[in-house]
């Protein structure tokens, strides 16, 4: 039993990244139209905000002390950070400490403005083209976005560690009643999981309360007509586009302390992602939180060693075999509206 | 001549003279000049220009003629390594048994997949055909390494089999004519090579490609365009496309484990990195880059990124400093800062940027931009065919 909720907890977690990257990719396609191959590149450059910020905040600069030696004898070089000499060495070095959630705060205008030029620059133009182009166009745009990524960061996977806090793990029995150690699971993963909820309760949020994500609803449902009726979906439908970008840029900053990120990790992640919409059906917002919780779920209790004895490699293929049995029985997905992407 | 028309001739016999000329073409800097760097004509090199060539005139058959995009082609090139690679082990180097199950087993592969696959269309087909490459990969991984040798690759080892190999040669051959073999001329300052392995590789993909101008012109090849051009109108007609682009898939495919074989024969080795979704996207880049749905275009495509990637990977900073040292220092410094990022080992982003420009400009590929030149000379016919549309 404890074994089964560890692996739900397991599940969840990755859920969580594989919903927030889902939910982005459907909130453009259901208001643009647009297949977005670029959107794990999008998660990418968020994880990357989250690099960029700790680094900016550990920019320190070296002073001497000749009082000191280091084990070599020569005398020890110290490094000050410029925030613990700014900020005094409380709210400085708690600064350095919470570099990755401090980056959510970083990483919204960026994502914002990166998804505004690639809207209004790029996919502005590819409305009217067929999807074939959308996809092949969004996916040379991902190859250059982790180009660039690769010359300014390097190759190798970059370290960002949680604040020291959520470092280590917590005891998750004692607290639903089983026994001490029974399910240790690592205090980050529970935050990121939180995280993603209250991310994809804001989103939704936004949609159903305010006027503006009323507006947008129903230029989902009807572009034309609200054209019509006098409103400019396309301003809205740009914004919409950046909130997008957004919400697959906060996924990624989480993400650094689970996986240190590295220039592919999008890729990686895309085609997963892309199963996600298509499981929970093109277009369907719920469908994509759904399915993204579903298969990650799926997925950490196929990797169990009782499953993987009984069926060697499950674990490996089970999203994908999920995805071609749903797409071959149910070709609008879990909750697909009636009428998007149909043949 | 060959039964085509006079333009496909003509095409045909241009294309017979570069790749059997290539090596002369492709070296046309002396040894050791500054310019060397740029000559493509050695055999590992031209074998790959042919054999991604071959790869992509299958890809073109299914995407440039149905409009299906499929995301997973690399799938069926790796799988005809595999096989290919078998074939040593269990026979003989002999590379004629291996092409052949290479080209059988790419095939089968191709009418699974192909019959599951092609029950949707749209993007609902890119995502089956990446669901089951991506399945294929992860299994040679795991499951399969008996077949695959996981991680490690599949190759030939002196405790194999060989049940054929009696006192052949120990090296991949064609009834005793070794892949390897190379002889070299030398004219002057120049040096050329030609490799048994290039030669055969060029004649299977001349075959290849007149098999690919048969089908393009044949009414096989007519349904296909139907079904690009309007699916709708096929079905009201009372025709089943579902038989039609079956055929073209495994076609492809067989191009594909066709490919996958010639690569195993000038290097017996079989990865399971081949099958990766990322070399599918390598194979759409080719045909898209080179003109997708155009009969020459795959091959111009898959010639121009295999030069990038070896060519262009291969000039760094030192070699730029070199070419603008007539450049004062400063402006020296800064044009090579500028530019470095997109040589060496920045040659992908080269590449990235240079594929969506083609998607955006010139969604016809390099073709569509040769013939638009053309007409600004004044030379070309004053209408441009109408650039090729993916059906959805």
């Amino acid at each position: 039993m404890d074994a089964l909720i560890l692996q739900f907890l397991n599940g969840l977690d990755k859920g969580s990244a594989y919903a927030l990257i889902a939910l982005g990719l459907t909130l453009i396609f259901g208001t643009l139209g647009v297949v977005n191959f670029a959107h794990g590149a999008l998660f990418m450059i968020g994880a990357f905000c989250a690099v960029t910020l700790s680094k900016i905040f550990a920019l320190s600069h070296t002073t001497i002390d000749p009082e000191k030696l280091d084990f070599l004898g020569n005398p020890a070089k110290i490094q000050s950070p410029y925030l613990v000499e700014w900020f005094g060495p409380n709210v400085g070095a708690a600064m350095i400490d919470w570099a990755v959630p401090l980056a959510i705060l970083f990483a919204i205008p960026v994502m914002i403005a990166i998804g505004f030029i690639m809207e209004r620059g790029l996919i502005k133009h590819f409305y009217k083209r067929p999807h074939a182009d959308q996809i092949l166009v969004t996916f040379g745009l991902a190859i250059v976005l982790q180009e660039v990524i690769k010359y300014f960061y390097g190759a190798n996977p970059i370290p960002t560690p949680a604040p020291e806090m959520f470092r280590g793990s917590i005891d998750f029995g004692v607290l639903i009643g089983f026994d001490p150690n029974a399910i240790i699971y690592p205090a980050w993963r529970l935050v990121y999981f939180l995280f993603s909820c209250l991310i994809i309760a804001a989103v939704f949020a936004f949609l159903q309360f305010t006027t503006f994500g009323m507006v947008v609803r129903a230029g989902m449902a009807d572009r034309e007509t609200v054209g019509i009726l006098g409103i400019d979906i396309d301003k809205r439908f740009t914004i919409m586009f950046g909130i997008a970008a957004a919400v697959a840029g906060l996924a990624g900053v989480m993400y650094t302390p689970i996986n240190s990120p590295n220039y592919h990790m999008g890729m990686d992640f895309l085609v997963l992602s892309f199963v996600v919409v298509v499981v929970g059906g093109m277009g369907s917002l719920p469908g994509a939180v759904l399915s993204g919780f579903l298969l990650g779920i799926v997925q950490s209790f196929a990797s169990m060693n009782e499953v993987k004895s009984l069926l060697p490699g499950i674990d490996q293929i089970i999203i994908y075999l999920i995805a071609i049995i749903v797409i071959l029985t149910r070709p609008r997905g879990l909750m697909g509206r009636k009428g998007v992407m149909e043949e | 001549m060959f039964g085509l028309e006079r333009k496909d001739t003509t095409l045909f016999l241009v294309v017979i003279a570069m790749t059997m000329l290539a090596p002369f073409l492709l070296n046309p800097f002396p040894q050791g000049s500054a310019m060397a760097q740029f000559n493509a004509g050695y055999p590992d090199l031209m074998q790959r220009f042919v054999i991604f060539g071959i790869f992509a005139i299958g890809f073109n058959i299914l995407f440039g003629l149905t409009g299906y995009l499929s995301f997973g082609h690399a799938a069926f090139l790796g799988v005809g390594s595999y096989a290919a690679v078998w074939m040593f082990k269990l026979l003989s180097y002999n590379i004629v048994p291996a092409l052949i199950l290479s080209v059988i087993v790419a095939s089968l592969f191709a009418l699974v997949i192909g019959y599951v696959s092609l029950r949707r269309s749209g993007i609902y087909f890119s995502i089956l055909t990446l669901a089951f490459a991506q399945m294929s990969f992860a299994l040679a991984y795991s499951v399969f390494t008996p077949l695959t040798n996981g991680e490690t690759g599949l190759q030939v080892y002196t405790s194999d089999p060989q049940y054929l190999l009696g006192n052949g040669p120990n090296v991949t051959h064609l009834f005793g004519l070794e892949m390897r073999s190379t002889t070299t001329l030398h004219l002057g300052n120049w040096s050329f090579d030609f490799g048994v392995g290039y030669y055969f590789c060029a004649i299977i993909m001349l075959i290849s490609f007149y098999v690919a101008i048969r089908i393009f012109r044949s009414p096989f090849g007519m349904m296909l365009r139907a079904i690009k051009s309007n699916q709708t109108r096929m079905n009201y007609t009372g025709l089943n496309k579902r038989p039609y682009t079956l055929a073209a898939f495994v076609i492809s495919g067989m191009y594909a484990g066709l490919a996958g074989g010639l690569l195993a024969c000038m290097d017996p080795l079989a990865g399971a990195e081949r099958m990766q979704w990322t070399a599918s996207g390598e194979v759409v880049i080719m045909t898209i880059l080179g003109g997708a749905g155009t009969l020459i275009g795959p091959i111009l495509g898959a010639g121009f990124i295999k030069y990038f990637e070896n060519i262009f990977s291969k000039i760094n900073d030192g070699v730029l400093h070199s070419w603008f040292s007539w450049l004062p220092d400063g402006i020296e410094n800064f044009v090579v800062k500028v530019l470095a990022p997109f040589f060496g080992e920045g040659w992908s982003l080269s590449m990235g940027l240079m594929f969506m420009l083609v998607v955006i400009f010139l969604p016809g590929g390099l073709v569509e931009g040769g013939r638009r030149i053309g007409a600004m000379f004044g030379r070309g016919k004053a209408d441009p065919a109408p650039a090729p549309k993916p059906a959805e």
